[in-house]
This record gives structure tokens, C-alpha cells and sequence, in this order.
């Protein structure tokens, strides 16, 4: 089985040492954590882990489950990048002398879909999104005329075929689940696990 | 943990008096203190006993303790590793939430082998630890561990309590996640402050569902009728089960799906005894020293169907080679085991105590004579050129083979026996008879030396009506021996046989087959036991005469109270049949 990028979504309570709970199943088993990122959900009170692995679907899978045996996680999901709209955040500071003289900056702005979120005396702060290559265009760009600093945020990722979680935390907190509670989700898409 | 240390915390000074009559503090109307709380929630959960440890940061619980005496039992061990072993004893010969108590720092620390040892084991227990006040978490204070990091992959859930009035839903909470779904360990852990906050209590209110948490799937037919179809079409069908049975309460279920189905079937170590031992369909012990039929079988079998067991190593061997012609249905309350080692064709997720009785609708009445005559011919030839030897040896060294033989002729297979880890423990899973469930407690997954005679002591609290023997090695022995102060102090009546053969026997016999007699460091010397038995007031005797040994295991049996009798077996004796790692299970060596 070929190795690929897997965007895994946790739905979880939110609780303190949730993330250790989750970052030591990868750990454990030796799986890099390309990106993480825990946000609110849709819903209140309920947090919304997007994390990025490279590895098999066979092991996706299994680490999948991992997570969702843990006690405070509602719901795991895993897709492949064609299933899920992503983006990432990039913040780069460059010297605004060296930028205002030697760049036309609407051009830049233009073409990087970058914007201008602080321009001082001394430094400019640009910002843009989009997808690894994306932000990795506007560092090759700045590079040459001295970048201070970088960062660039975790993925976050909205699942295309998600209609939300609202549904499924009704059945969760339903005290015995009703007849149309999929509970044996995992056996019943054995195939399609953890995709929707 | 730390009397001498506690002189140095200066509120506690404070709190000794010179007034020698204890009062019991004064209770404010409704009110209760977080100490009280954690012992109101044991009561209302049916909780009789508790084994622990005190010490500074768990002195509040301990203090309101002295007013519960009268109906909480506390066990007073020698060690905390002591103590979380007793309460997994206790809770796998009761089939109850075992509680321990420690307090911060080492004596939490000091729980973590048994932690791990039950979540792989999947114990139910609840661990109650101290923590430092709430201020000063994060300070290096004195006793200060980051007990809920150390304990977050070895426990099914944690949770650190810092205000009091938390305590009553916290652990209502915690009972219930320890006991249902695929059981195990959770730990609580209380800093002082809310041991000692008083808060209004409004009583304590068991919880039973946890929106995050799905113990108990909804049993999905289609899967069943699937799997019946298979195992009705099969030709050589063959069971393993596993602990799922005895934790699912589902020994009488279990009994009647393989009577109907006719189907041989073989357990692992913790799964053992769900089935009585002279049971006609039960055709043995999986995995690496296991019967030789079972383990040679398995690789033969049409339909493998697999009961609330994980496919652990020791059972599967080499991964690769093992089962591939057979189609795996494969029955387990915890999603994540199936497939997880052992891909299924039919994944049947859920409480077999459901499921099983639905399959056993479906499927044929039928008897699998000739399948089952290949069980007994392999049986047979296990029989004669090992098994004989091992029970009737005609050598001039006892065997541990033959002690556990004479210990069955003398219980008939109705006591618990409870192992450590190691050559003896093998033998024993092989060898005991058992006429009744939770009646094998050993440490499966873990593998804990040490294990033994704590567990044996939870055992007999756990299942006061039952004789509890342990059976230890000489390496064991040593690593837990502290417990028999515990013995000593509770007058808990339990059988300690030692199976002394002057090594850490499984160890050596694994450098001798795998590394040229290489014998490094697994020579072990061992005190005069019975002498240190007797300096904890207990009786004993050394036997290493054949003569001797069925006199000796009677005078144990008969003695009022706990014994120790030491049994001197041959130093270089090896537990055969076995699959040495790598291989398949069909290579499994007679010797």
C-alpha cells in the first residue's frame, strides 16, 4: 500500500490533555505529525482536531480507531486530499525599505494573492493562503530581498461531503442510541472508512 | 510514602495534636468535604475494599477514611506496585472495580507497572492518587509528578481533579468508564485542596452514559447472519476465545454456541477457565507454549472464529504465515482490534454477551467428529512424548509439571491460581484444572514479574470463599516479596507454592535454545524463604523430594491460613511444546 498525505479530522469534548491523549498514538508508533490544529467546531463546546499524516491507508486506518477508542472523542474521520477544501495561513516580515525600493508591491500582492496585514517604518507583514506550493511561491519570491521571518499555520480542512456535525451529536447524546444510530459505522463501510 | 518527609510540610504540623482521641471533624450540614465525597462515591458504588498507601498528599482521604472504617475495608500493602496488583487480583477473581489508593509523586509513580499491566490486561480498576495543591502544580513542589502525562497511554482515562466539588460526577464518571465497553484502568487524580474544600453536596448520582463514549455498540444482525453463513458452510471450524468471555459475563453463552455448533475450540491464557478445563470441546491453550493441536490446527482450519480476544503475538506467531487459508470472524466489544493484527472476513463488533446468543440461533446444530478426532490424535501425541514425562517424570528432580498435577489431584481444579510471570507460569496455564470461571490470574499482555503474590492477595479479598493459590518463581518471588508484611498484617489466607529451579528459567531457557547456552545473568540466588516466611508469621516447608511433595501440598491445603511451601524442580528443565518467535504456529516444537 502506497503512502499518501491523510488529512485526519477529531471530533472531540474539550478537555485539557486531549491532545497529549492524541499525539501520543502517533508518537507511539513512530508517525511523524506533518501539521495539527485544534480549533472550535461548528458546534459549541466541541473541539475540532485537523491533523496531517503521510503514511498508509491501512495504517491511517487503524490509528483512526485509536483515536476514536479514546474516551472524550466523539468522532474520527480521514479522507485524502481530493475529499477535503484546504488552506493554510502564512505570515512573512520583510524589511519594508528593501521591499518599498526594489519589489512592486501591488504586483506581488496581486500575484501571490498576498496581502499587506502591518506595514511599519521598519518592517512589512504580508499574509497569504492556500496550499503548501502556494505559500511556498511567496518565500522563493521574498527570499532574495532578506525574509526576517516565517510562519506558516496547520492545515485546517472542511470535509467536501460533510453535512456537519449537528446529526451526529444528536445521536451521541441520545442516552440509548435509536434505531437510526449507525454504530457499527466501522463494519458497515468497511471499505470507505472514516470517509463520508 | 513519606512520614519522615511530611515533617517538613508545615500545615500538616500543624494538624498534629496532642490530644490522642481522634474526633471525627465536625460536619457542616450538607456539606462535605472532598475526601468525603471520594468515600460517599465508593459506598454508593458497592465498593468494600480499598488497597493503598498513604502518605502526604492523600492524608485528607486517609483522615476521612478513619470514619468509614465500619464499611470501607482498607488493605494496608507494602508497596504501591503491591497495591494496584492486589486490586487487579481482586477485580479479575470478583469481576468487580478494583480501588487503589497512593499518594503524589513516588507512590503514584510507584502504580505505573500495574497501570500498564491492566490496560493491556483490561482490568477494571480506579486508581485515587494525591496531588500537591492546586497553586502549586507546575512548581517542583515537594512529591510533585506529572502523574496524569506519566499515566495518559496506560490507562483508559484520567483526569485530575482540582476543586472539590467536581469529585461526585468525576468519579461516577470514572466507574463507569472503568467497567464498561472493554474494561480497564483510570486514575483520579485529587490535589489536596479539593480533598480537603468543603462544598455542598447533593448526593451522589451514577452515571450511565457518556455522550463521547460508546461502551456498548448496537449489535448489527447482518454481520451475525453473515458469519453464521460461514460458519455453517465450514468444514474444519475452529474457536479461540479469549478474556472478552469472562469480562462479558458471557461464559454460559459462550458454553452454548459451541455446544450447539459442535466446534472445537482452544483459549488463550486469559481466557482460560471461562470453560471448564474437562470440558469435550475444549481442546486447549494457544499460543507460543500452548497445545500442540490448537497451535499446528490453526493453520488447517477452514472458518477461525475468534471471541473477544486481540490476537496478541505469543498466540499468533510469525503474523505472515499464520491462518492464511482460513476465512476470521472475529467477535470484539473493541473496534480497534478487529483487524488490527488479524485482517477479518466478518468483523462482529460488540458485547458477545449479545452477540453470541444470536449466532448460536443461527448457526447448525452439528458434531465435527472427524475435525475433532485431528485434535486428539494431535493431543495424544503431546500426550506421550511430553506431557507423561512432564506430569509422571521418572527423573529424579521434581517437575513443575508434576507439582501443578498433585495441586490438581488435591483441588480438582476449584481453586484460583493466580501465577507470576515466567516458566512457571507456563506450566501452570498448561497444567491447572479448572471447573470455573475467573479462576486463572496471571499477567497476560504485560508480562509482570512481580505480579503474583499481590494479585493472589486481591484474589482472596475479591473471592473470600474460594482457595487462592499462587504459584511464583524464584525470580518473581523476589520482586514483590515486601506483600507478605501484607499478609502478615490482614492474616489473608493464601497458598504460596515456589517454583525454585535457581534461575530466571524462562530467560535461560530462551539463551539456551536461542544463544548458545550463553548463560548471562539469569543465575539467581534466593534467600532461605521459609525463614523469611516465618519472620512474617508465616508457615512453610521446602520439599525437593518426590516423596514429599503430595504430603506437603495437603498439609499447605489443610493449614489454617497462609502458607509457603518451596519446591525445589530441576534447574534446566524447558516448558515445551513452543513456537520460537519468528515462526509460525505450525512449527511449533515438541522439544
Amino acid at each position: 500500500m502506497q503512502k499518501q498525505e491523510y488529512t485526519i479530522t477529531v471530533y472531540t469534548e474539550n478537555q485539557v490533555g486531549l491532545l497529549v491523549r492524541i499525539a501520543i498514538i502517533f508518537s507511539r508508533r513512530k508517525i511523524n505529525i506533518e501539521s495539527i490544529n485544534s480549533s472550535p467546531s461548528e458546534f459549541e463546546s466541541i473541539s475540532r482536531f485537523t491533523l496531517v499524516i503521510h503514511e498508509t491507508e491501512d495504517v491511517i486506518k487503524k490509528v483512526a480507531r485509536q483515536i476514536e477508542k479514546q474516551v472524550e472523542v466523539l468522532k474520527v474521520y480521514y479522507n485524502t486530499n481530493d475529499e477535503i477544501v484546504w488552506q493554510e495561513l502564512a505570515l512573512y516580515k520583510v524589511s519594508t525599505d528593501e521591499i518599498a525600493e526594489k519589489v512592486q508591491v501591488e504586483r506581488l500582492l496581486r500575484q501571490y494573492g498576498a496581502r499587506a496585514v502591518a506595514i511599519r517604518k521598519d518592517y512589512t507583514i504580508f499574509e497569504t493562503t492556500g496550499h503548501r506550493e502556494e505559500t511556498q511561491r511567496l518565500i522563493d519570491f521574498l527570499s532574495p530581498y532578506g525574509l526576517i521571518e516565517f510562519v506558516r499555520s496547520a492545515r485546517v480542512a472542511i470535509i467536501k461531503a460533510s453535512s456537519g456535525f449537528h446529526e451526529k451529536l444528536k445521536e451521541f447524546e441520545a442516552a440509548e442510541p435509536g434505531e437510526e444510530a449507525v454504530e457499527n459505522e466501522y463494519l458497515g463501510k468497511r471499505e470507505e472508512l472514516f470517509s463520508m | 510514602m513519606s512520614l519522615v518527609n511530611s515533617i517538613l510540610d508545615v500545615e500538616e504540623q500543624i494538624l498534629i495534636k496532642p490530644d490522642t482521641t481522634p474526633k471525627a471533624p465536625a460536619r457542616e450540614p450538607g456539606k462535605l468535604s472532598g475526601s468525603q465525597a471520594v468515600l460517599e462515591a465508593f459506598i454508593a458504588e458497592g465498593v468494600d475494599t480499598i488497597f493503598g498507601y498513604p502518605g502526604g498528599a492523600i492524608m485528607p482521604i486517609y483522615d476521612a477514611l478513619y470514619d468509614y472504617h465500619d464499611k470501607l475495608k482498607h488493605i494496608l500493602v507494602r508497596h504501591e506496585q503491591g497495591g494496584i496488583h492486589s486490586a487487579q487480583g481482586y477485580a479479575r477473581a470478583s469481576g468487580r472495580v478494583g480501588i487503589v489508593f497512593a499518594t503524589s509523586g513516588p507512590g503514584a509513580t510507584n502504580l505505573v507497572t500495574g497501570l500498564a499491566d491492566a490496560m493491556i490486561d483490561s482490568t477494571p480498576l480506579i486508581c485515587i492518587t494525591g496531588q500537591v495543591y492546586a497553586h502549586l502544580l507546575g512548581t517542583d513542589a515537594f512529591q510533585e509528578v506529572d502523574v496524569i502525562n506519566i499515566t495518559t497511554p496506560i490507562t483508559k482515562w484520567n483526569y485530575q481533579v482540582t476543586d472539590a466539588s467536581e469529585i461526585p460526577a468525576v468519579l461516577a464518571k470514572a466507574f463507569h468508564i472503568a467497567k464498561t465497553g472493554r474494561p480497564g484502568p483510570v486514575l483520579i487524580d485529587i490535589t489536596k485542596n479539593a480533598q480537603l474544600d468543603k462544598f455542598v453536596y447533593e448526593g451522589y448520582q451514577r452515571c450511565d452514559h457518556i455522550r463521547s463514549y460508546r461502551p456498548k455498540p448496537v449489535v448489527r444482525k447482518e454481520y451475525i447472519e453473515e458469519a453464521a453463513k460461514l460458519i455453517n458452510s465450514a468444514e474444519r471450524p475452529f474457536i479461540l476465545w479469549g478474556q472478552g468471555v469472562i469480562l462479558g459475563k458471557a461464559e454460559k453463552e459462550f458454553k452454548a454456541f459451541i455446544e450447539k455448533s459442535g466446534i472445537p475450540a482452544a483459549w488463550t491464557i486469559l481466557g482460560a477457565s471461562a470453560i471448564p478445563t474437562d470440558h469435550p470441546l475444549n481442546v486447549g491453550m494457544l499460543g507460543m507454549h500452548g497445545n500442540y493441536g490448537p497451535n499446528v490446527l490453526t493453520n488447517d482450519c477452514d472458518v477461525l472464529i475468534a471471541i473477544g480476544m486481540r490476537f496478541d503475538d505469543r498466540v499468533t506467531g510469525r503474523l505472515d504465515k499464520y491462518a492464511k487459508q482460513a476465512k476470521v470472524i472475529h467477535l470484539d466489544i473493541d473496534p480497534s482490534e478487529i483487524d488490527k493484527n488479524v485482517k477479518a472476513t466478518v468483523g462482529v463488533w460488540g458485547d458477545c454477551k449479545e452477540t453470541l446468543p444470536i449466532l448460536t440461533a443461527l448457526v447448525k446444530g452439528k458434531q465435527h467428529t472427524e475435525w475433532l478426532k485431528r485434535f486428539n490424535e494431535y493431543k495424544q501425541i503431546e500426550e506421550d512424548t511430553l506431557i507423561q514425562k512432564e506430569l509422571n517424570p521418572e527423573g529424579e528432580k521434581l517437575t513443575m509439571g508434576e507439582v501443578i498435577h498433585q495441586i490438581n489431584q488435591i483441588t480438582g481444579g476449584n481453586a484460583i491460581m493466580v501465577t507470576d510471570v515466567g516458566q512457571h507460569q507456563m506450566v501452570t496455564c498448561r497444567y491447572a484444572k479448572f471447573n470455573q470461571s475467573k479462576s486463572n490470574i496471571t499477567s497476560g499482555g504485560a508480562g509482570t514479574m512481580g505480579f503474583g503474590l499481590p494479585a493472589a492477595i486481591g484474589a482472596k479479598f475479591g473471592a473470600p470463599e474460594r482457595t487462592v493459590i499462587a504459584i511464583i518463581g524464584d525470580g518473581g518471588i523476589q520482586m514483590t516479596i515486601q506483600e507478605l508484611g501484607t499478609i502478615m498484617q490482614t492474616q489473608v489466607n493464601v497458598k504460596i507454592v515456589i517454583l525454585n529451579n535457581e534461575f530466571l528459567g524462562m530467560v535461560r531457557q530462551w539463551q539456551q535454545l536461542f544463544h548458545d547456552k550463553r548463560y548471562s545473568f539469569v543465575d539467581i540466588t534466593s534467600p532461605d524463604y521459609i525463614m523469611v516466611a516465618k519472620g512474617y508469621g508465616i508457615e512453610g516447608q521446602k520439599v525437593s523430594e518426590r516423596a514429599n511433595l503430595q504430603k506437603a501440598i495437603k498439609t499447605m491445603l489443610d493449614h489454617q491460613g497462609s502458607y509457603f511451601l518451596e519446591v525445589m524442580v530441576g534447574k534446566e528443565d524447558n516448558v515445551f511444546p513452543m513456537v520460537p518467535q519468528g515462526c509460525s504456529v505450525s512449527e511449533i516444537r515438541l522439544s
